[in-house]
């Protein structure tokens, strides 16, 4: 599904600062557009501001100026219409671990003033969903870190929101639990719903994003496509296992190969690089590749690379 | 958040405090019984029996009861609140609330609403342990009620100020130990202050603690040391001023909002 840029963005922030009563600017003049519909990440590394902006969105921040706009409705002067459209997934877990998963559910709904008919069909609907409902009626502190972090996804969609913020959500989540719960958000995005996901694997923001924003030090430093920005890459490392000794590391143009152990070589080249005159070296020393695959996934490069040139950069 | 959906977001925050008061009963409703049970034997019964008639056809036992009841719906107001609401800080479970559109006002009735009930029910309790050790009458019915109420939610609205500046649990014992406890035992709940010395007097007559209890002691008994009115005027005073406090609190998310 491709995004147009339409009149009213999901989210729209324009020159948002913040600095705390310490006197740590968390965010230096943030300005970004979520269009409807997007499915949009937005990385950066601990301490970026990342959390801070969610904060000031979901009005649990008092930004120092600038203005945020959740479909058109600033939050500073009509917090409760924007809230009304919001749903989040904080990083941390905040729900009240002495109650059922049900009544969590069931009391979030209440906040938004959801009648409790309505809120009890939902509770059911989305803990069924997340495979939750055989827990529903047990108290959450005795629920596993996957269930309980699901339950915060269940509970950000009481109020059927039109733009859901996921702080995290993934996080210390095993694979399996991780794979449903991204089935869960494009169901939920391909329904007509804006998300907005931060996170620290990159390769769930890769597999499920269309639009990124990378914000360091309180800045955004990148905010395009993703393919856009996948585009950019031109250097690629593989990890090559092989199945003799690699005494002497075999020399090929354009391709900068390192041992890693015995039977493990990296070899960095350029995408335009083919991979045949690395093979050719190597089958000419009797050496046969067992396994091959890349070291770090694409966008992981790409963000260590933008990460480290805006670090220089501030440093200078 | 139209009308209707407010109602509901109230009733949500009712809901959810009286269950938690009904789960852990023997934390908030067994607790205050079984004390003032030991006030009544000791004070009411024991020493009362020596201290005659506080006025005309009142025995002591009767001129203490309405004053235990009022200190009991009193700390139970207070405490439930301040140890709800900052239960909910401490856990972070308030930013269910504060990331959803309910106003202010709609998060600070829900709470106080739930206090008056855990006074109303601590004090009905308490009210049928005296009916072990006395007769009560009740000669006005209103201002047994709305003193009821209003004492209630006054000592809501300092549990919830004290909460919203808690930082530790530690913080929301200080209050109740060092200033509302003597505050309670000075006001009016064991004797008449018109009895006291001069300048001990005049200092109890800044004790708001001394007008609710006689107050409802006037509703109950139809005797008070103080004129009903003056109680009425003092209560209603410190319920704007303090709801008005925490409003302003809210709006401005002291505590609550970074």
């Amino acid at each position: 599904m491709s995004i147009s840029p339409s009149a009213v963005a999901a989210l729209e922030v324009r020159d948002l600062k913040k600095t705390y009563p310490n006197g740590v600017e968390a965010l230096k003049g943030i300005s970004l557009r979520v269009e409807a519909g997007d499915f949009y990440a937005l990385l950066g590394p601990n301490g970026a501001g990342k959390s801070t902006l969610i904060g000031v969105v979901s009005s649990l921040v008092n930004a120092s100026s600038g203005e945020a706009l959740v479909f058109g409705i600033p939050i500073r002067t009509r917090r409760s219409e924007a809230m009304q459209m919001i749903g989040l997934v904080p990083q941390e877990l905040n729900f009240n671990l002495f109650e059922q998963p049900f009544q969590i559910c069931i009391n979030q709904a209440g906040f938004y003033g959801v009648p409790r008919k309505v809120a009890a069909e939902r509770a059911e609907k989305y803990l069924k969903q997340l495979a939750l409902w055989d827990k529903a009626f047990e108290v959450s502190r005795t629920l596993s870190g996957g269930m309980k972090r699901r339950l915060m996804i269940a509970r950000a969609m009481m109020n059927e929101p039109r733009l859901l913020i996921l702080d995290e959500p993934t996080a210390g989540v095993d694979i399996e639990i991780r794979r449903s719960m991204w089935k869960f958000i494009q169901g939920i995005n391909a329904a007509g719903t804006t998300v907005i996901l931060t996170t620290h694997y990159l390769e769930e923001a890769e597999q499920l994003c269309r639009n990124i924003a990378i914000i360091d030090h309180g800045r955004i430093i990148v905010d395009t496509a993703m393919k856009n920005l996948l585009g950019k890459l031109d250097v690629e490392t593989f990890v090559l296992d092989l199945t003799d000794a690699c005494i002497e590391l075999p020399r090929v143009d354009g391709v900068k190969v390192t041992r890693v152990d015995e039977h493990t070589i990296e070899a960095e080249m350029s995408r335009a690089h083919d991979l045949n005159s690395l093979f050719a070296a190597l089958s000419a020393r009797g050496i046969t590749v067992r396994s091959m695959r890349n070291k770090a996934n694409r966008l992981e490069e790409l963000f260590v690379r933008l990460i480290d040139a805006n670090d220089k950069e501030q440093a200078a | 958040m139209n009308a209707d959906g407010t109602l509901i977001a109230l009733g949500t925050i009712v809901r959810r405090e009286v269950t938690r008061i009904l789960r852990i009963w023997s934390q908030t409703l067994l607790p205050p019984a079984i004390t003032m049970t030991l006030y009544f034997v000791i004070f009411g019964s024991l020493i009362g029996r020596r201290v005659g008639e506080m006025a005309p056809g009142i025995s002591y036992i009767e001129y203490l009861a309405p004053g235990l009841v009022m200190m009991s719906v009193i700390q139970n107001a207070y405490g439930n609140i301040s140890s709800s609401f900052f239960g909910a800080k401490f856990q972070r479970f308030v930013e269910e609330m504060l990331v959803s559109p309910m106003p202010g006002w709609t998060i600070l009735g829900g709470y106080v609403a739930g206090a008056v009930l855990r006074g109303l029910m601590v004090g009905l309790i308490v009210l049928g342990i005296s009916l072990f050790f006395t007769k009560i009458h009740l000669y006005h019915p209103l201002i047994t009620l709305s003193t009821f109420v209003l004492a209630a939610t006054i000592f809501a609205l300092l549990g919830f100020i004290n909460a919203i500046y808690a930082r530790k649990f530690d913080d929301i014992a200080l209050i109740p130990t060092f200033v509302l406890t003597p505050l309670t035992y000075l006001g009016g709940v064991f004797y008449n202050v018109a009895q006291l010395p001069s300048p001990w007097k005049e200092i109890s007559y800044a004790n708001p603690i001394l007008y609710m209890v006689n107050a409802f002691r006037y509703g109950l008994l139809d005797v008070s040391d103080i004129s009903v009115g003056w109680a009425y005027a003092v209560m209603l005073g410190f319920v704007v001023v303090f709801g008005a406090f925490c409003l302003s609190l809210l709006r401005r998310g002291v505590g609550l909002r970074t």
